[in-house]
């Protein structure tokens, strides 16, 4: 058995079949994006822990972000997981064309989101609204109001970091699409970067509002 | 036999499917924000919680397949939500009602933060040099609105 013309390029000789191999790729992922949520989960806590404290400075210090560019902005990260998601579903259906043509338009839905922040940072930057010691800024009531940008700037900061890895792995698998090296037999690391986008796109859905909507 | 690699058949959702969630994620992002322009008090943060939730669980069932996948994917991630929620409520019953045992006296810390730059370490077992806190304090530590 095994190593016949039958044996496609991309099955791995410790796998029985491809179906295994898309099996155990998809668990492998999902346990990473366990990781990925227990390591935000940490900064979640922090900001829960600095918000029970200091109810009234954050809600200070929330009027200092730019509600329309984080409505923006949250709108083009939900676009680009509708893209992220067609772009799979078109190579499910066969069509490469379709499958290259939603990468790039996520990448672009990507890089639109970190101007966008770039905006945003630079911005803050220029204030003086900076974390720890750094903090310069002096408009807002409160106590310890460079704590509300510590955890903003960590949380938003790991946050893009994410989304530049992300793009990063979509340009790859843009030139693994264009190079043929998928079918409808074999798509995996096209979803699985879905996988990773998404949860990114999920992070963002919860930043979102405890950042930008504090009532 | 290993199965010929022909006999995968993707599980294609209609891009009807797709469009609906995505439009539906939208229209609850539209929400959110006019809500958040209303004042319920404490109930804000919760409206804002359970409409992000309802956004998360439509990620996760229809764009990350949960919905139509193996049933140990949908463990895996609602077993890290669930140590998440553990973490972030074990810890808020601490720091909520460590004040009930201890008498902690809320400080500001330096505005400027620089006090960790001019304390004394070299007495790690005392408590901090509070004398040297508050001359660290400007006046007006209620800050100063434009």
């Amino acid at each position: 058995m095994s190593h016949t013309a039958e044996h496609s390029s991309f099955l791995a000789h410790h796998f029985s079949d491809a179906e295994q191999q898309r099996e155990s790729a998809k668990l492998g992922m999902w346990i990473f994006l366990l990781t990925e949520i227990l390591l935000f989960g940490g900064l979640f806590v922090a900001y829960a822990i600095y918000r029970a404290w200091n109810p009234d400075m954050f809600h200070n210090a929330h009027y200092q972000l730019d509600l329309r560019l984080g409505t923006i902005n949250t709108i083009v990260l939900i676009t680009s997981s509708l893209t992220m998601a067609l772009a799979i579903r078109s190579m499910q259906l066969g069509n490469k064309k379709g499958t290259i043509r939603n990468l790039i338009l996520t990448l672009a839905l990507a890089s639109v989101f970190l101007i966008i922040k770039y905006f945003e940072y630079s911005h803050k930057i220029h204030l003086g609204q900076l974390p720890g010691k750094f903090y310069t800024f002096t408009g807002i009531e409160g106590n310890n109001p460079h704590v509300f940008f510590s955890v903003y700037f960590l949380m938003t900061g790991l946050h893009g970091i994410h989304v530049t890895a992300g793009m990063g792995v979509i340009g790859w698998i843009l030139y693994r699409t264009a190079r043929n090296h998928f079918s409808t037999q074999y798509y995996t690391p096209i979803e699985m970067t879905g996988l990773y986008w998404h949860l990114v796109d999920l992070i963002w859905i919860f930043l979102f509002p405890l950042f930008y909507l504090i009532g | 036999m290993s199965k010929p690699a022909s006999t995968h058949v993707p599980h294609i959702l209609p891009l009807k499917v797709y469009l609906s969630v995505a439009v539906a994620l939208l229209v609850f992002t539209v929400i959110t924000v006019y809500i958040s322009t209303l004042n319920f008090g404490p109930f804000n943060l919760v409206v804002a919680m359970i409409i992000a939730a309802i956004k998360a669980t439509l990620v996760a069932l229809f764009f990350m397949h949960l919905r139509y996948d193996s049933k140990l994917y949908m463990i895996i991630f609602v077993a890290a939500v669930m140590f998440l929620a553990v973490f972030i409520i074990l810890t808020m019953f601490d720091t909520m009602a460590r004040d009930k045992i201890y008498d902690v006296k809320a400080r500001p810390i330096n505005p400027m933060a620089g006090m960790y730059d001019s304390l004394t370490v070299s007495q790690p077992h005392s408590v901090p040099d509070t004398a040297a806190l508050h001359r660290q304090l400007p006046a007006d530590t209620s800050g100063k609105g434009h």
